[in-house]
């Protein structure tokens, strides 16, 4: 062969790896067709979530395993990206849906999260027959039906709920003192006076990514406004420039005075730990600090209402749905029959730190917190929460988040009001 | 002629894969961007419909953005005047013929085989304030707190300095029109400089390998001849060495420069956006709003903004580089 030949059939050998992988036919998408099982290879489930530590990584891991008795052949793939609160997940999801890459079924929060993001969009599949066939609609609470549904389906299997509302206290440092968690602000800033006076740090906070600063607005929006109004903001019907949200912004202006100043530095847990040594007296967070305490052997930690949301429960979930052109949705049925079971979330939710989001999970399996927690499920008026996607679309979310991060700062309760107020409106709620 | 022809349709069959590839990956892709950068498309679902530059000027009145621009300055300028002085500094100190150069050299280099992940990460956990007030310290204000320096809030900080407009300077400024100029959109943040300080950290190694280079280049012949002529120490560096140096800085520039623009990497793993976004940059603005907000127009214009800023950097460095090229 002579040399120019071997450079010929090289060129051409390069050029003809570059068309093929360019016009290779894409990887066949099995049409949902239940009647002919797919071939036994395709077998595969893959579970998109930011579930990677501690107990949501264990109750996650607990699903695989019942799944895999039941279905042995099957593989399952375990796609997770870190980051508290999904805040690194969702752009990867994001990616994937918007390339027609969708996983088999991803972990989505109920309520706008899932339906202004996916739902409206076009992005998931109705899962009516599977609520019939499992006898959901008796079991899941009837708040949280209404979370789920659009244009008369559901779109999403709820496998937990959360409360964002809790302040978490040191139970020794309170004894000792002879405090009592606040019920009302006023009892609050008394409190934390105190113990300003005595060294300690009234409140802890890590809002390192903005967002814990955000569930603490929410808490103080449902505890200033009460269930009804705090509602009416997602709807337009609470007045975003009225006097109680002008209040609210006013408390937390005035609560920040008494967080810890390095709090934009520090993520959640590290703001629990203040709590844990003793340094911080109380923290404002979702229930999942008592996963955290359990993993750190805390076993002083007391929780009440934060100060006026006793009776009211501002609740997230964290759900699993089909996606449109999912690559397996014979086995995403499946898996969203046992994320729906009464057995999968009693096997989940003790590890995860979360409620069942059915009413029928036997209490005797959760600790004291939880069990606290699913009276309270079981009474209170149920809200969605701001900072975890369950009350306004993703795109509101951002434009508090902005407002929230120049607030925190230069605590202009003005200037926020109407940045709130605009973000309403850029959201199309308001008008 | 055969021969030359033969060799001329090889090598435009060997180069056009990659050209292929990149028309499609790279300059395809702008095109995609700049064309997103003109829709109207918000929210998931794309939106390709028309809708003019309207995007970019409510992106130019967007005061995130505004604060955005602010801290790329201050960082860019900071950043390149702390790289090229260390940078600088070292390599003239390893030109001496130290002994064990090669040890400090690669000692100085290593930060730069970090990713700036890494490197932010732990400048996140170096730099962590604690509450002094508490008695509660961590990180470097340990040691500043044990030599009795002043502590400072580092990247926690949300102080901008600007120029007062009840100040002398403030009310001149504000007397011949130039007001604006004393207010924060014209400040600096304090928290921007923790940024600075871990990617100097990274960089200026990289900077005097650069620097090192350069004076190996410069003849012995000419320092000694500067000597003859009765030249001091400062006087070869300031008349012979730096003048040689000069294309050296304009690499330095362009490649920090381009850094500098485009960084996302280490601020989102050091402060995100930093408090009242004091420490947010263009490219992080551009991650958030697009991803997480779904506004995806807007993340495109930010994008097509970013690459107009770093072009005006490289583009006239590639046409002066290549016309000397064609001068040689």
């Amino acid at each position: 062969m002579s040399r120019n030949t071997f450079r010929f059939l090289l060129s051409l050998l390069l050029i003809g790896a570059l068309f093929l992988s360019a016009c290779a036919p894409p990887a066949p998408q099995p049409v949902a067709a239940p009647t002919t099982p797919p071939p036994a290879a395709a077998k595969k489930l893959e579970i998109f979530s930011w579930w990677t530590t501690g107990g949501e990584a264990a109750g996650l891991l607990k699903l695989f395993d019942m799944y895999k008795q039941k279905f042995p052949d099957v593989e399952i793939i375990n796609a997770t990206v870190a980051g508290g609160a999904g805040f690194e997940a969702k752009p990867a999801l994001k990616a994937r849906m918007l390339g027609g890459d969708p996983p088999d079924s991803f972990q989505v929060h109920m309520g706008r999260e899932l339906i202004d993001t996916w739902v409206v969009t076009g992005y998931m599949e109705p899962l009516d027959d599977l609520f019939k066939e499992e006898g959901w609609e008796k079991v899941f609470p009837p708040g949280v039906l209404e979370i789920i549904s659009y244009n008369g389906s559901y779109w999403s299997v709820p496998v937990n709920i959360h409360r964002a509302n809790v302040l978490w206290y040191n139970k020794k440092v309170f004894e000792a003192n002879g405090w009592k968690p606040p019920a009302t602000f006023d009892e609050f800033f008394t409190l934390a006076e105190d113990m300003k006076a005595k060294g300690i740090t009234p409140l802890a906070l890590g809002d390192v990514g903005i967002w814990a600063s955000t569930h603490l607005f929410e808490v103080i929006l449902a505890g200033t406004l009460g269930a009804e109004k705090y509602n009416g903001l997602w709807t337009g019907q609470t007045d975003w420039n009225g006097p109680e949200v002008k209040q609210a912004l006013e408390t937390m202006a005035k609560m920040l005075e008494y967080a810890n100043p390095d709090h934009s530095a520090l993520s959640w847990d590290q703001a629990n730990d203040l709590v844990i040594q003793g340094k911080a007296g109380m923290t404002i967070m979702g229930d999942w600090v008592d996963a955290d305490n359990l993993a750190k052997k805390f076993a002083d930690s007391g929780w009440a209402a934060p100060p006026g949301t006793q009776g009211i429960f501002v609740a997230l979930s964290d759900t699993f749905g089909l996606p449109k052109n999912a690559p397996h949705p014979e086995q995403v049925r499946e898996w969203l029959r046992l994320v729906g079971s009464k057995a999968g979330q009693e096997a989940f939710n003790p590890v995860k730190g979360s409620i069942c989001a059915r009413n029928d999970c036997d209490p005797k399996l959760f600790g004291p917190y939880l069990q606290s927690a699913m009276q309270d499920w079981a009474k209170d008026a149920i809200v969605p929460s701001l900072a975890h996607g369950a009350a306004a679309s993703e795109s509101w979310v951002t434009l508090i988040n902005d407002v929230m991060t120049v607030f925190v700062t230069d605590r202009d309760v003005a200037k926020a009001q109407a940045g709130l107020a605009q973000a309403c409106k850029d959201a199309g709620v308001c008008k | 002629m055969r021969h030359i022809s033969w060799d001329r349709i090889f090598s435009i069959l060997v180069i056009l894969p990659s050209a292929l590839a990149i028309a499609v990956f790279v300059y395809g892709f702008i095109g995609w961007s700049g064309w997103v950068s003109l829709s109207n498309w918000d929210g998931l679902r794309p939106d390709l419909s028309w809708a003019g530059f309207g995007n970019y000027a409510k992106l130019f009145a967007t005061p995130r953005f505004q604060i955005d621009i602010r801290n790329t300055v201050v960082f860019t300028v900071s950043f390149l005047t702390l790289c090229i002085l260390i940078g600088l500094g070292l390599a003239i100190l390893l030109d001496q013929r130290v002994r064990g150069e090669n040890l400090f050299r690669a000692l100085f280099l290593f930060p730069m085989a970090i990713s700036f992940i890494v490197t932010g990460v732990t400048w996140r956990w170096l730099l962590a304030p604690g509450d002094p007030a508490a008695g509660r310290l961590t990180g470097i204000n340990v040691l500043l707190d044990g030599l009795n320096l002043p502590l400072s809030r580092w990247y926690t900080d949300p102080t901008v300095l600007y120029i007062q407009p009840t100040s002398e300077l403030g009310q001149f400024l504000g007397r011949v029109g130039l007001g604006f100029l004393a207010t924060p959109t014209f400040g600096i943040p304090v928290a921007m400089f923790s940024i600075v300080i871990a990617a100097t950290w990274q960089m200026s190694g990289y900077v005097m390998a650069m620097y090192l280079a350069g004076l190996r280049g410069i003849p012995d012949e000419l320092r000694e001849a500067a000597r003859v002529d009765g030249a001091d120490e400062w006087q070869v560096y300031r008349h012979i060495v730096f003048p040689l140096l000069r294309p050296i800085t304009l690499s330095v520039v362009i490649i920090l420069g381009h850094i500098s623009l485009k960084i996302f990497d280490l601020v989102a793993a050091m402060s995100k956006k930093g408090p009242g976004f004091a420490t947010d940059v263009p490219a992080y603005f551009m991650f958030e709003t697009t991803f997480q907000g779904d506004h995806y127009a807007q993340g495109a214009s930010i994008a097509i903004f970013l690459l107009i800023s770093v072009s005006l950097l490289v583009i006239p460095y590639l046409v002066y580089s290549t016309r000397r090229e064609a001068e040689l």
